[in-house]
């Protein structure tokens, strides 16, 4: 039998009368990888801050169960216990000072001090700073971890990427740390990034520090971990060594429920001898970090469209700019009729829809109740669920009321009911609400950008799956933008990729991989576009 | 049982709790210490309504967006400018108060629209502008009040031209709202008349709330970026609520003044507006969030505090001037904690 570094046993946590943790189990042992796995609001974070001794769990009242850390029980009340324990945490918002040197943010407030006459008589606070030793030290940590940036550059000049390494060499810096928790790293990282980041996590768990890893990515789990466990409800799952599991078994754990096959679907009612549903030619929009610059391309009417591309190359921005959201040029035409000025109020007006990247800024009224939110765009625009008085109005609360449960019912929206402020909700029923708002407008043509982006397994096949349905029974017409392709490739009846602001091709959602990511890493034509004619 | 009270303390929060004690520990002291008890809550009721509106124009303020309107003195300065030319006008009666309330009604609607146009420009730190603003106007209202071409012999200043420092009412419209359906029970007089009148705004108020153009407003107020992908414009409604809240200011002070007895000039609305945002604050409003029960309930804490605060002061070490130090500290007080708040929501 083995010993175990970290033992969480019976764990039961409410938080008022709502219980979000019961009877969980952890077992860590040193030199693993352990992957924590659940939809969002499994119980992940909450487990973690009973871990930290966050303050929060001892205001709402402690929890039951016990920690045992070395075979011994613990009392972990304050982050300081658990760092002095020997918990640290990488997080997934940098905690950086960006005027700092990369050896003076590695050893914050833990700088090794030199004998002086001041700090000899007014003690440690006015010691002079060794900055050769803390220089040597920081080295020390960033070769451990494998880069090789220069300590003495200014963090605020290091790209996004790195900040997360200096993070990591900060945790491993702290002598007595033996059990890191990477909360969700990947998340920022680019793919290359993840892998030097995976392979680090791998060496240092080979050099005997026990790793407790969060994500989502069901890839890098399969990779790295040695131990998964997976959560549901606040409840476990089950725990086992990565050796005796698969991919879909984990899924299927995570969501209980089998996952079912690739969306099945007809082929798309595309109606050939009407206008195009979108066109755009020349479109070239401003919008900061992810501009286009001259997209032309033809959206069917009643086909689901997916605009793919990697972050930053101008995907995003081309959707906003079609609802007039970011200033734009070049010629946009809505069934056929050319739209000139664009404004929301011009593209709303004709059945336009948009759900946007943005969902809880562009997207929600967070301080309001889930039917306001439903019902304000159909109010706004269309003048609907208002009483007329004359030149006067009233909001009609009961008929924007029915249409709220309707929606709830139709998107399986987790609530309390719709008077519930959308703050409140986790992010795959914020975006059902989303997708509610842009529905009440019974829109012809739906826009809808990063649909699934942070929400959970379960949300995202629902969401997904009622696309196609709108798509299939009211012949709408869809134009997805997402940067998980595997997901559009999976409704979607064509796809274009976007490169560097252009179109780099359009693809059918049956292309291979290889010609996906050549068109994605924009190999295929050197950048210059190439039309579907030629493809087919 | 318990869980919900509890809950319901917890949602009412401590802040507005003590207060409430405070405010219940005054009423018994004035009791106890048989300090003309049905007197006092008399004036209680009175201060409630007078106040009322003075509050209850912070509301569209906050909801469009534009925070708490620190500058609701502009408003002020327009319904005592209403309410000198009405009296100038020879307006008597019920006449001289509704008059007075159009004239500066129309004056705030035309301030209103150009401070709004104003805060456009500086969207974010609204309420130090607005602060400022309050108190130049007030300053720029003296040179005005100094120059008023006035004929009427009770408005005008001893010496000659200009209005005088406090413009007697009692031959107008001065207490008509506070006698106004009033009924004596057990000796307390409750002003019902005063009441439905504000009542009645507040359902405007929120009738308007629950209009197409009310909603629209609140969406601009709470979240621009929404607004624009809904084609709503921002700056529009943020002027919209600017002037609903500057109309409210002008009817609100000439319904002080009428329970007060005095239009009271030149730099008496000073701080004025401190006063209502303390009170709407006290009642649980926040710089992006404000209803009309945190009006009703801010109000009667507020104004009963200060209203009883004296009396009791003064029986509790007499000959002193404890009265007006305790007056100083309660209002101002407030006022701080009230910024504090404000603090901790940036």
């Amino acid at each position: 039998m083995d010993t175990y570094l970290l033992e969480m046993k019976h764990i039961t946590k409410k938080y008022g009368e709502n219980t979000v943790l019961k009877d969980m189990e952890l077992h860590v042992k040193p030199h693993e990888i352990h992957a924590l796995l659940g939809e969002n609001g499994a119980g992940k974070s909450t487990l973690m801050n009973i871990l930290f001794g966050m303050p929060v769990i001892q205001e709402s009242g402690g929890f039951e169960g016990e920690i045992l850390w070395d075979g011994k029980p613990v009392q972990i009340d304050s982050p300081i216990k658990a760092m002095e324990v020997g918990i640290g945490m990488v997080h997934q918002e940098f905690m950086m000072i960006p005027g700092f040197t990369v050896a003076e943010n590695i050893k914050l407030n833990r700088e090794p001090l030199k004998k002086s006459v001041l700090g000899k008589v007014f003690g440690k606070n006015l010691s002079i700073v060794d900055f050769d030793q803390m220089e040597r030290d920081a080295r020390a940590a960033l070769k451990q971890v494998g880069m090789d940036i220069d300590e003495k550059t200014l963090m605020g000049e290091l790209p996004v990427g790195h900040m997360q390494f200096v993070e990591i060499s900060r945790e491993i810096d702290k002598k007595n740390v033996k059990l890191l928790v990477f909360d969700e790293p990947t998340a920022v990282l680019t793919e290359s990034e993840a892998k030097v980041l995976l392979k680090i996590m791998r060496k240092l768990a080979d050099q005997g520090i026990a790793i407790i890893f969060i994500t989502h990515r069901l890839g890098e789990v399969m990779d790295v971990a040695d131990h998964v466990t997976v959560f549901r409800d606040g409840e476990l799952v089950d725990s086992m060594p990565i050796g005796e599991t698969s991919m879909a078994e984990i899924a299927e754990m995570m969501i209980g429920r089998k996952m079912g096959a690739p969306f099945e679907k007809s082929v798309p009612v595309v109606k050939e001898d009407v206008p195009y549903a979108v066109e755009l030619k020349d479109f070239a929009v401003d919008m900061p970090g992810e501009q286009s610059k001259g997209v032309s391309l033809q959206v069917k009417r009643g086909e689901i469209f997916g605009l793919a591309g990697l972050a930053g190359q101008g995907k995003l921005s081309i959707a906003n700019g079609i609802m007039g959201l970011y200033p734009s040029t070049g010629k946009l035409f809505i069934n056929g009729e050319e739209i000139h000025h664009i404004t929301p109020q011009k593209i709303l007006e004709r059945k336009c829809a948009f759900v946007s990247e943005d969902r809880k800024g562009t997207g929600l009224l967070l301080d309001n109740s889930i039917e306001a939110n439903i019902a304000i765009a159909a109010i706004k625009v269309q003048k609907k669920y208002i009483h007329k008085f004359g030149p006067f109005s009233q909001v009609d609360k009961r008929k924007a009321r029915k249409h709220a449960l309707e929606m709830i019912e139709a998107l399986d929206i987790r609530c309390t009911g719709p008077a519930q402020y959308t703050r409140r909700l986790s992010g795959g029923n914020q975006q059902k609400v989303c997708v509610a708002r842009a529905l009440s407008l019974d829109p012809d043509i739906l826009l809808v950008s990063e649909p699934t982006r942070g929400i959970d397994i379960g949300a995202k096949r629902l969401l997904m799956e009622y696309l196609v349905k709108l798509n299939q029974e009211r012949g709408m017409t869809i134009i997805i933008t997402s940067s998980e392709l595997a997901e559009l490739r999976s409704v979607c009846d064509r796809i274009a990729i976007i490169y560097d602001g252009k179109v780099e091709g359009i693809l059918p959602a049956t292309a291979s991989d290889h010609e996906y990511g050549l068109y994605m890493m924009g190999l295929e034509s050197g950048g210059k576009g190439r039309s579907e004619a030629e493809h087919e | 049982m318990n869980e919900k009270i509890i809950g319901g303390l917890k949602r009412f929060g401590s802040a507005r709790l003590i207060i409430s004690l405070f405010f219940i520990a005054l009423l018994v002291i004035t009791y106890v210490l048989d300090l003309s008890f049905a007197a006092t809550v008399s004036d209680v009721l009175i201060r409630w309504c007078m106040n009322f509106l003075l509050v209850l124009a912070m509301v569209p303020s906050v909801l469009s967006g534009c925070g708490l309107n620190f500058a609701s003195t502009l408003g002020i300065c327009c319904g005592l400018l209403g309410g000198v030319l009405s009296l100038e006008f020879g307006f008597t009666g019920v006449m001289s108060l509704i008059m007075a309330a159009i004239f500066g009604s129309v004056f705030a609607a035309v301030i209103g629209g150009i401070y709004g146009k104003l805060l456009n420009y500086i969207k974010g730190s609204e309420m130090m502008i607005a602060t400022y603003v309050g108190f130049a106007f007030v300053s720029l209202m003296c040179i005005v009040w100094v120059f008023l071409p006035i004929t009427n012999d009770s408005l005008r200043l001893a010496m000659g031209g200009g209005v005088r420092l406090n413009v007697e009412l009692s031959a107008t419209f001065g207490e008509m709202l506070n006698n106004f359906l009033a009924v004596e029970i057990g000796g307390i007089t409750i002003p019902v008349g005063f009441m439905l009148v504000c009542a009645a705004f507040c359902v405007l108020l929120r009738l308007f709330l629950n209009s197409r153009a009310g909603r629209l407003m609140q969406v601009a107020g709470e979240n621009p970026k929404f607004a624009k992908a809904l084609d709503i414009s921002v700056n529009r409604n943020r002027i919209l609520g600017t002037i609903l809240s500057m109309v409210l200011s002008a009817i609100g002070i000439l319904f002080y003044a009428q329970s007060y007895g005095f239009l009271q000039l030149y730099t008496a609305p000073l701080r004025m507006s401190f006063l209502a945002v303390a009170a709407v604050l006290i009642g649980g409003a926040t710089t992006r969030r404000a209803s009309i029960g945190n009006v009703v309930l801010g109000t009667l804490l507020f104004n009963g505090i200060l209203a009883m605060s004296t009396p009791v002061a003064n029986a509790l070490a007499p000959d002193s001037n404890l009265a007006e130090i305790v007056r100083i500290i309660v209002s101002n007080g407030i006022i701080v904690y009230a910024l504090t708040k404000i603090k901790r929501e940036v």
